[in-house]
Formats: structure tokens, sequence, C-alpha cells
């Protein structure tokens, strides 16, 4: 018995290519995604560090010890690190695109951002894991109660 | 390709207004955000020198610099949402002026509730 396969009409085979890039289409969703993510994180980390008991006026060595001491805080700021990062960088990324009209200019700008948002976004990486809250011979004046407690 | 400096339909209403604001309050946020990790960074250098640091945002003229970031950020935040909601909900195009509308009323309670309040941190009372 033969049979005869028959190719389905109309694949593998397109006239022209489409003219939306995945990446565009991706890099879209990821500013509306990422929007909705940083309004929860942003606002609360200005609760708790603007609003919350004596605001702004709280905050020293020994207030970011006591919050980076508890991993809930430390994947609240690292996520929020790298969300407002990507979402800035994107967003500036369009901006240059709507000004800057020669390729010289534009292909500068961004190489210059990108370079600027990647150290950024692991100085920040690295402050937040290798962040010590009990440095060896600091003023004890100035660290969190628990360094020296025990 | 069209050119930034050509017109659009959006000219001169709410929705160019907004799309200005949204794009300058962008812009703000990212510049202080590369800045804050710069001088957060400064933990793994001493407390000392963190505390030199912070020190500056408790001056009188920072508390109004952290006004003028909070007031961007609300901003930015519910005109951002307001952008979603029109491209994702079916009646948010129709809707999109009041929204706006809607957006300046929420920015306005966050104002009206944080200021008083920076300034009592700042100033005591
Ligand atoms: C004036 C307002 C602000 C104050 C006083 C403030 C204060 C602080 C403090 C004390 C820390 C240390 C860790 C912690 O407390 O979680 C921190 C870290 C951080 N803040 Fe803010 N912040 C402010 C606004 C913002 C805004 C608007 C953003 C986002 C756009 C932001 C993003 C971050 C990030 C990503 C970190 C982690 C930095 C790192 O990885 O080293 N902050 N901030
Ligand atoms: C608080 C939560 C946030 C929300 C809901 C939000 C929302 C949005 C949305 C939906 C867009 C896309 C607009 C469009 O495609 O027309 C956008 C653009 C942008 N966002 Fe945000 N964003 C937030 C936080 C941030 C932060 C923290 C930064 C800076 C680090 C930032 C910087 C920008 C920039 C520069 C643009 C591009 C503006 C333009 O193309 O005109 N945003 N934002």
């Amino acid at each position: 018995m033969s049979t005869t396969s028959i190719p389905a009409p109309r694949t593998g085979y397109s006239r022209h290519k489409s003219t939306r890039s995945k990446f565009e289409m991706f890099a879209w969703l990821f500013m509306r995604v990422s929007g909705i993510v940083l309004v929860i994180l942003i606002f609360g980390h200005l609760f708790v560090n603007l609003w919350a008991g004596e605001g702004v006026q709280a905050i020293d060595f020994g207030f970011v010890a006591g919050k980076w001491a508890s991993p809930f805080w430390q994947i609240w700021d690292l996520l929020m690190l790298w969300l407002a990062m990507l979402h800035g960088t994107n967003g500036l990324r369009t901006i240059i695109m709507d000004y800057a009209e020669k390729p010289g200019t534009r292909m500068s700008l961004q190489v210059i951002l990108y370079i600027a948002s990647a150290i950024v976004i692991v100085l920040g990486t690295l402050v937040i894991f290798t962040f010590d809250p009990c440095p060896a011979g600091a003023d004890p004046a100035l660290l969190a109660s628990f360094c020296s407690a025990a | 390709m069209a050119k930034a400096s050509t017109g659009t339909l959006y000219r001169g209403n709410e929705g160019m207004w907004s799309w200005v604001a949204h794009r300058v309050t962008g812009v703000g946020i990212f510049f202080f955000l590369l800045v804050h990790v710069l001088d957060t960074a400064l933990v793994r250098v001493s407390p000392e020198a963190y505390n030199a640091v912070i020190g500056t945002y408790k001056t009188p003229v920072m508390a109004f610099g952290e006004i003028a970031l909070v007031a961007a950020i609300a901003f930015h935040a519910f005109n951002g949402l307001r952008v979603i909601l029109v491209d994702f909900s079916k009646s948010g195009p129709k809707n999109q002026k009041k929204l706006f509308w809607g957006v300046i009323i929420v920015w306005l309670i966050i104002m009206i509730a944080f200021v008083p309040r920076q300034l009592m941190h700042t100033f005591g009372g």
C-alpha cells in the first residue's frame, strides 16, 4: 500500500519576513509586566524607608544591616534593582531611538547606556550579597545591636 | 521613519502632556537610581562613609528633593498603570481621559499625605 503525503499548504513559505520582531514585542510586554511589579516593590521600599517611623531620619548603617539580615529584604531589593534597571534601561533605549538620528550618535549613546547599566546592576547585586553587617574593627556605636550581642 | 518632532494626533491634549511627563519622570528616576545604587554601595566601604552620605539625605534641602522624587514616582507609576489599562482593557481607550484625571487625583492624595509627613520628619513636630 502506498500513501502519498501531500504537504500542508502555506507551510515553510512566506513571501516576506514579518516586520514585527520578537525582541520588540518582548520589550513592550516586559515594560508592562515589570511596571506592575515595580509599583509594589518601590512603594513598599518608600513606605518602609521614608514613611514609617522617623522616615529618612532613621536611616544609617545599622538600619541597612537590620534590613539585609533578612533574606526577605535581600530578595526584595534584588528584584527591585534588576527590574527597575532593566525597565529604565529599555525606556532610555526607546528615547535614544526617538531623538538620536545619526547612526553614530545612536550607537555611542547606546553603548554608554548599556555599560553604565551593567556596572550598576553588577555592583548592586554584589553589594547585597557581600554585605557585612558587623565589619571587624568598626566603631560598635555605628553598628546594629546584634553585632555586640553574644 | 517618522521623526519625534513630527506632529501627531495626540498633540496638545491630555494624551500628549501625560506622555511628555511620563518620559521626563522616567528619565529622572533612572538617573536618581544610578546615583542611589552607588551611594548605597558605600556600605561596603565603611559605616562612616555610608552614614556621611545618607546624612545628606536628611537635610532640609534634600527633604524637598525627596518630595520631588516621590512626586515623580507617583506620577510615573499611576500613569504607567493607566497606559497598561488602555492597552489591555476593552473599555480602556474609550475612558483614557477619565483615567488620566483618575491618575491626577490619586497622585494628589499621595502628595497630600506624604508632604506634611516628610516635613514633620525633617523639621520635627
Ligand atoms: C528618598 C527615597 C529613598 C530612600 C531614603 C532610599 C533608601 C534606601 C536604603 C536605606 C537602602 C538600603 C537597603 C534597604 O533599606 O532596603 C536602599 C536600597 C535600594 N534602593 Fe532605595 N531609597 C529611596 C528611593 C528609592 C527608589 C525611588 C528606588 C527605585 C527606583 C530605590 C531602589 C533601591 C534599590 C534597587 C536598592 C538596593 C541597592 C543595592 O542593590 O545595593 N530606592 N534604598
Ligand atoms: C513604579 C512602577 C512603574 C510603572 C507602573 C512603570 C510603567 C511604565 C510603562 C507602562 C512604560 C511604557 C510606556 C510606553 O510603552 O508607552 C514605562 C516607560 C518608561 N519607564 Fe516606567 N514604570 C515604573 C517605574 C519606572 C522606574 C523605576 C524607572 C527608572 C528607573 C522608569 C523609567 C521609564 C522610562 C525611562 C520609560 C520610557 C518612557 C518613554 O519611552 O517615553 N519606570 N514605564
